[in-house]
């Protein structure tokens, strides 16, 4: 029997569904990982899917494309309650949930102009996480607004 | 101390800040006694900015310790003008140096730079961001004159931009301070320094002119509000002109107030006003020597 979500969202054979996504966010979540469908990749959005667990929640799912860590670090910034399935075959082969990280390095670009990140010398950007938005830890500017207006391109 | 870098002020622990200042406080005695204490060092100053009494109080410390120093120069002739990175000249540096003294105009420069070099850095002002050996001394005077528990500061100018006063903010919640900030609305604390101060402790009080604060203060800090911090001069004049502080002033609202300024200043403080006792500013400039003495004796 197929549950009320596969019914809006068809399975995938190889890929990764994102499941949990707080509802109304599966288009960023698809935004802040660079999915477009310009590289011929399948891609399934389910919006405000009814949910146990959040009331209503999104759900992406992206055939043949499985997330590295440092998307699933970003991924935690805007969908902290989300699941990462790893689909093989049509068989979840890995679950998981999104862990926020203390840190993501290499990920947002520093909003602060006169900040050393942003001078062509050799390092990555570096934000510690916080309650309430991500701090740099070169120059200490803090974000808290539209953090994924920041990821680097 | 436990840091091998000076790079901020929320690195110092109250302990860390103590040992500073005292060991200051025996070079303070006698300047010249310990000219063999560290025959032979060599600092290296990488100033990518103007500096007076940073870099000639540490170019003094270093020479009263019996070391030298190796010097970069002006910008305009070093390698930075054909596009070096920052990381590269101070690696180069390093291999000449025993500790290399850091300011440099753009925010986590010293950050950034104490990831590259293994000897110790020492951050003498980056960008709006920190300006820790300052720090030091600012507290080495305030402890002279006050002393640095049950106090009451208010810190008044360029709150934003001023790298000493995010360092000074920082440095204080190790103590049993009341901190009043004053100053326009533009020019107020940066929020992460807030979010900084908060975190460590400290309650930020803000103001916006310094009227019916000054007798509750132990000390006033004073800063320059810049003339390019405003669109025009009309509104730089008006602004400046709320937090010019003169004698009058000063003896009508508390006579015992401490006066302190990283210096330049230019018009903020009278004149008038290093006539009274409690102005600082000049025996605050002088104490970056055993300030800086004490620092590099722990660090090299």
């Amino acid at each position: 029997m197929t549950t009320d979500t596969e019914l809006r969202v068809s399975k995938i054979e190889n890929g990764t569904v994102i499941d949990h996504v707080r509802a109304g966010e599966a288009l960023r979540v698809l935004k802040i990982l660079g999915i477009d469908g310009s590289e011929g990749e399948s891609i399934s959005v389910g919006m405000n899917v009814p949910s146990e667990r959040l009331g209503h929640k999104d759900v992406v799912k992206v055939e043949g494309m499985e997330l590295s860590q440092d998307e699933v670090d970003v991924l935690s910034l805007i969908a902290p309650d989300a699941s990462i399935n790893i689909i093989r075959e049509y068989d979840v082969v890995e679950k998981s949930r999104v862990e926020r990280p203390d840190a993501v390095t290499g990920v947002l670009t520093c909003p602060n102009t006169n900040c050393i990140t942003n001078a062509g010398e050799p390092i990555e950007t570096h934000f510690e996480i916080m309650d309430e938005g991500v701090q740099c830890r070169y120059c200490g500017t803090i974000i808290r607004e539209d953090i994924t207006d920041h990821i680097e391109a | 101390m436990r840091h091998e870098h000076v790079i901020s002020a929320k690195q110092f622990s109250r302990a860390d800040i103590e040992a500073v200042l005292d060991r200051a406080a025996t070079f303070d005695d006698d300047q010249r006694g310990v000219a063999t204490a560290h025959e032979g060092a060599l600092l290296g100053m990488a100033f990518f900015e103007p500096s007076t009494r940073t870099k000639m109080s540490f170019e003094t410390a270093i020479k009263r310790l019996g070391g030298d120093i190796v010097d970069m120069g002006p910008v305009e002739y070093s390698s930075v003008q054909k596009g070096e990175t920052l990381a590269d000249t101070l690696r180069v540096i390093e291999g000449y140096a025993d500790a290399i003294v850091l300011r440099h105009p753009m925010e986590g420069s010293a950050t950034m730079a104490s990831e590259f070099v293994d000897v110790p850095l020492l951050n003498a002002g980056d960008g709006a961001g920190q300006h820790p050996t300052q720090t030091l001394l600012d507290l080495y005077t305030i402890r002279e004159a006050e002393g640095l528990d049950d106090l009451s500061i208010g810190i008044m100018g360029d709150l934003k931009y001023g790298r000493t006063v995010h360092s000074l903010a920082q440095a204080l919640t190790n103590f049993d301070t009341t901190q009043h900030f004053i100053s326009p609305t533009s020019l107020r604390l940066p929020r992460s320094v807030r979010y900084d101060l908060r975190a460590q402790g400290g309650e930020v009080r803000e103001h916006e002119d310094y009227e019916g604060i000054l007798d509750d203060l132990d000390v006033l800090y004073v800063t320059r509000i810049q003339r390019e911090r405003f669109p025009d001069e009309d509104e730089y004049k008006a602004v400046a002109g709320q937090y010019r502080l003169d004698a009058d002033t000063i003896r009508a609202a508390n006579e015992d107030l401490s006066i302190l300024h990283p210096l330049p200043r230019v018009d903020e403080i009278a004149p008038d006003v290093d006539e009274l006792p409690g102005a600082q500013y000049f025996e605050q400039a002088h104490n970056g020597v055993p300030v800086r003495m004490a620092l590099l004796d722990m660090l090299l």
